[in-house]
């Protein structure tokens, strides 16, 4: 691992000052100098690796604005600080009342420890599980620009189907931001420019020709909260992970689900699709198709094909289509059948 | 390079030493250097050792680290507490879980300089004055919840935080919220039931 220089800010502030100053504007930010670390799972692992090499850290950890740390619930949102960690949101009971979407894509992530650790506002910029990009002898377009992806004719079953481009394939493994951007959430993010409100839906950037650009954040920007519109689809919610084993594994294919209904019809349905597509991944044709009808099976199933119509396979990833489709069915019908 | 001087004149290889024996509350190295220089002295550099102090056991330790020591590293090789065990390094297979401040996590993907003033509880902090064994401790015996036992501190540290979670309701939630924990020899119905066990006995007390 690279030496780093190891920083302690106690306010937001003055982290995104040592961030500005400390680097030379290099973009993207998952490259820069300076990196921002909280919990650490992601970043740790991946400086091991030689993947992530920064020559300095900025302990979050010892901010000190209470906000932080806060999850607020409100009238009409719920409200995470960034360094509220994923198990604390996942065993709120509000937020288990309120939406138990968003619950059931922090309990289903990870191991308790890793839960306990781990940052909401570091678990949705994790990077990538790719083996490929893991492992820094293989060229990785995400890693290294322009030196190719070797998933592209490798072994590739854990390989996203949705959002690719011919530069790459990785798959974006969260499921917390699943459940966000199905929601229509927003992040607040603090910077050296000052403070925006940015739609979660815009935090990822598919990767087009370049996957190493990874999000809209800057170096010098840190997100400071999430917020969650509730609304009268976030009660009638769910988040169904299928992955290779019961528990403690990636997602093969996920999805969140949200139903607003009408007696039998939809009134307006949210769903995303985790473990399938390069980035999180709101499946809004697939609820247009859903909207004023009654969700029988068959509407379900409609809908699941309209979801995966643009899907692109590679040799060995072929199956997260009828997989995805399945999953995302199951999970239509078993949120029709919650009390709203 | 390992007799390169630093601050106070020890040597490296002899201030290794006096962190190996990492004697309760002695001031070491850096922390008087801290005193000693004023705070505009030139920054850090990424190779210096840091000053970093924490309670593990309930005995304070001030010890000296190079920045990438994780956890881990630091407990086994600076404190020579080598109970919590190394797995694979890359948080996947739970061997490494400690209680910081009183929860379950991964000392190997924690730096140990992001402990600092944190309470750390290995599995040689478990038994209690009089040599009696923890619960958990206890019930791995009575179940035989182990073959090799490598993976023995790590699901026992974790059966601790996933009791106090209150997440050992049913087996089936021990099985998920222990899911962090793999045992390659698949003693898992005797973790299972001495986690049983041990929730009970906890229970009661």
């Amino acid at each position: 691992m690279r030496p780093f220089v190891y920083e302690r800010p106690t306010s937001v502030s003055s982290a995104v000052d040592i961030a500005t100053h400390a680097d030379t504007g290099q973009s993207p930010p998952t490259a820069a100098n300076t990196q921002f670390i909280a919990g650490g799972t992601n970043l740790a692992d991946y400086m091991r690796l030689g993947v992530a090499q920064p020559e300095r850290l900025i302990d979050l950890n010892t901010l000190v604005e209470p906000a932080l740390r806060q999850i607020r619930i409100e009238d009409d949102a719920i409200r995470f600080g960034a360094l509220v960690r994923m198990s604390e949101a996942a065993d709120n009971g509000d937020v288990r009342r309120r939406c138990p979407l968003l619950a059931e894509s922090l309990q289903f992530a990870a191991s308790g420890q890793l839960r306990n650790m781990a940052s909401l506002g570091g678990n949705v910029l994790q990077r990538t599980r790719c083996e490929y990009f893991r492992e820094t002898s293989w060229p990785c377009n995400k890693r290294e620009p322009g030196s190719g992806c070797a998933a592209m004719e490798g072994f590739n079953r854990q390989h996203a189907v949705l959002g690719t481009s011919d530069a790459c394939i990785a798959a974006y493994h969260g499921d917390f931001a699943q459940a966000l951007i199905a929601l229509g959430a927003t992040v607040d993010i603090e910077g050296q420019q000052g403070r925006r409100t940015l739609a979660f839906a815009k935090l990822h950037r598919r990767p087009g020709e370049t996957p190493n650009i990874e999000t809209d954040l800057a170096a010098d920007e840190l997100i400071t909260a999430i917020e969650v519109p509730l609304a009268p689809w976030s009660s009638r919610s769910r988040y169904l992970k299928i992955r290779d084993r019961e528990s403690y594994a990636f997602a093969l294919a996920s999805a969140a689900v949200a139903l607003d209904m009408d007696g039998e019809r939809v009134r307006s349905a949210r769903i995303a699709l985790g473990g399938v597509a390069t980035v999180p991944w709101r499946a809004s044709a697939a609820e247009d198709t859903l909207k004023g009808k009654v969700l029988d099976e068959a509407a379900a199933r409609a809908a699941a094909d309209v979801a995966f119509a643009d899907a692109k396979p590679r040799e060995h990833n072929a199956f997260k289509i009828p997989l995805g489709k399945r999953t995302l069915v199951r999970a239509l019908l078993e949120t029709r059948d919650m009390k709203g | 390079m390992s007799e390169a001087k630093i601050a106070s004149g020890l040597s490296r290889r002899m201030f290794m030493t006096a962190s190996v024996s990492a004697v309760a509350a002695m001031p070491l190295v850096n922390s008087s250097k801290s005193a000693d220089q004023p705070t505009s002295a030139k920054p850090a550099g990424p190779r210096d050792l840091s000053a970093v102090s924490m309670r593990i056991n309930k005995q304070p330790y001030n010890l000296a680290l190079d920045n990438r020591t994780s956890l881990l590293d630091a407990l086994r090789d600076h404190v020579g507490l080598t109970g919590t065990k190394k797995g694979c390094d890359h948080g996947q297979c739970g061997a490494c879980t400690v209680l910081v401040d009183g929860k379950r996590v991964l000392s190997c993907l924690s730096f140990a300089i992001m402990n600092q003033g944190r309470e750390i509880t290995t599995v040689e902090g478990l038994v209690s004055t009089d040599g009696e064994l923890h619960p958990v401790q206890q019930a791995f015996v009575d179940h035989d919840a182990f073959q090799c036992g490598y993976c023995t501190p790590g699901q026992i540290m974790s059966a601790i935080g996933c009791i106090n979670e209150g997440h050992a309701g049913s087996e089936d939630d021990i099985r998920e919220y222990m899911s962090g924990n793999l045992c390659r020899c698949a003693a898992y119905p005797n973790i299972v039931a001495a986690i049983v066990q041990a929730r009970d006995e906890i229970r009661r007390a």
